[in-house]
């Protein structure tokens, strides 16, 4: 069984990297290459995998994954300058993408203890564009 | 391993009449989608490619991605009747069944052309006629 947790964020990125030129940037990123940035209200959805408990009837109390979301990624990204303020974003790019396998990183040694397994990692840019991410195997779902 | 999913809207118009059925028959099965004018809805698409990242630091650019589906779907299909004015349709119920397969095919026959090495591959296509009804197919079931 999956069970799925919301929870969402807000943050300003660019995307550029600092060894290309301004071109380079623009004609690869195009207007996310703006070097003063721009922000997302970013949207997680983060989903575990496992069997009910016999006695609790749950697969994990979401109130925890909520916790170690709220504690590993909101309070760190939430309102912050991502390339500025959030480490590995220093170094590399703040995509959706590299968001994603972050966030991965900071949840999976929450859960692995658990009941539950990680097993995506869903963040929405906008609206109409979304990242998912199932560590490195390839995503089945 | 990333998935990316962009999503995308177009209105069009259709009606659901199955030329080997009789007009009653096909009353009885489409019902309303049967009515002789046919009738509108505002799709949503939404196509999904999986890969790697490269040095960008993105599987998928999002930009070539919506200039493909620009020119195979959105120009041909957005504000049309799919039964008059879409091939694919003259010969077969354009049913969203049969619209996501159409827009696969499409994708994949030309998805070299945007995306020529390795990766990204398109992983599926998924379309909701309206909010209740949705309907998706994996790339590689798709010839």
């Amino acid at each position: 069984m999956l069970i799925t947790r919301k929870v969402e964020f807000s943050s300003s990125h660019m995307c550029r990297r600092p060894e290309l030129s301004e071109d380079e940037n623009r004609r690869i990123y195009g207007p996310a290459a703006n070097p003063h940035g721009h922000g997302h209200n970013y949207v997680l959805e983060v989903s575990v995998e496992g069997d009910p408990d016999p006695v609790t009837g749950m697969v994990l109390d979401l109130k925890e994954l909520k916790e170690i979301l709220t504690r590993q990624v909101v309070d760190v990204y939430d309102h912050r300058f991502l390339n500025y303020e959030v480490p590995p974003f220093d170094r590399i790019v703040p995509t959706a993408e590299n968001i994603a396998r972050d966030i991965w990183q900071r949840i999976e040694p929450q859960l692995n203890s658990g009941p539950g397994r990680l097993r995506t990692v869903r963040v929405y840019e906008t609206p109409d564009l979304y990242v998912d991410y199932c560590g490195e195997q390839p995503c089945s779902a | 391993m990333f998935r990316v999913t962009r999503c995308y809207r177009f209105p069009a118009s259709h009606r659901l009449h199955a030329p080997q059925l009789s007009d009653e028959e096909n009353r009885t099965l489409y019902g309303k989608c049967n009515h002789p004018f046919g009738h509108g809805h505002n799709y949503l698409l939404e196509v999904t490619a999986c890969g790697p990242v490269d040095d960008s630091g993105r599987a998928v650019d999002p930009e070539r991605l919506d200039g493909l589906v620009e020119r195979q779907v959105l120009a041909e299909f957005s504000h049309r009747n799919l039964n008059e004015e879409v091939g694919a349709f003259q010969g077969q119920v354009p049913t969203s069944e049969n619209l996501a397969v159409e827009i696969c095919r499409r994708l994949k026959r030309h998805w070299s052309e945007v995306f020529p090495g390795e990766w990204p591959r398109l992983d599926r296509v998924r379309i909701a006629e309206t909010a209740r009804n949705i309907f998706e197919v994996k790339a590689h079931e798709i010839q």
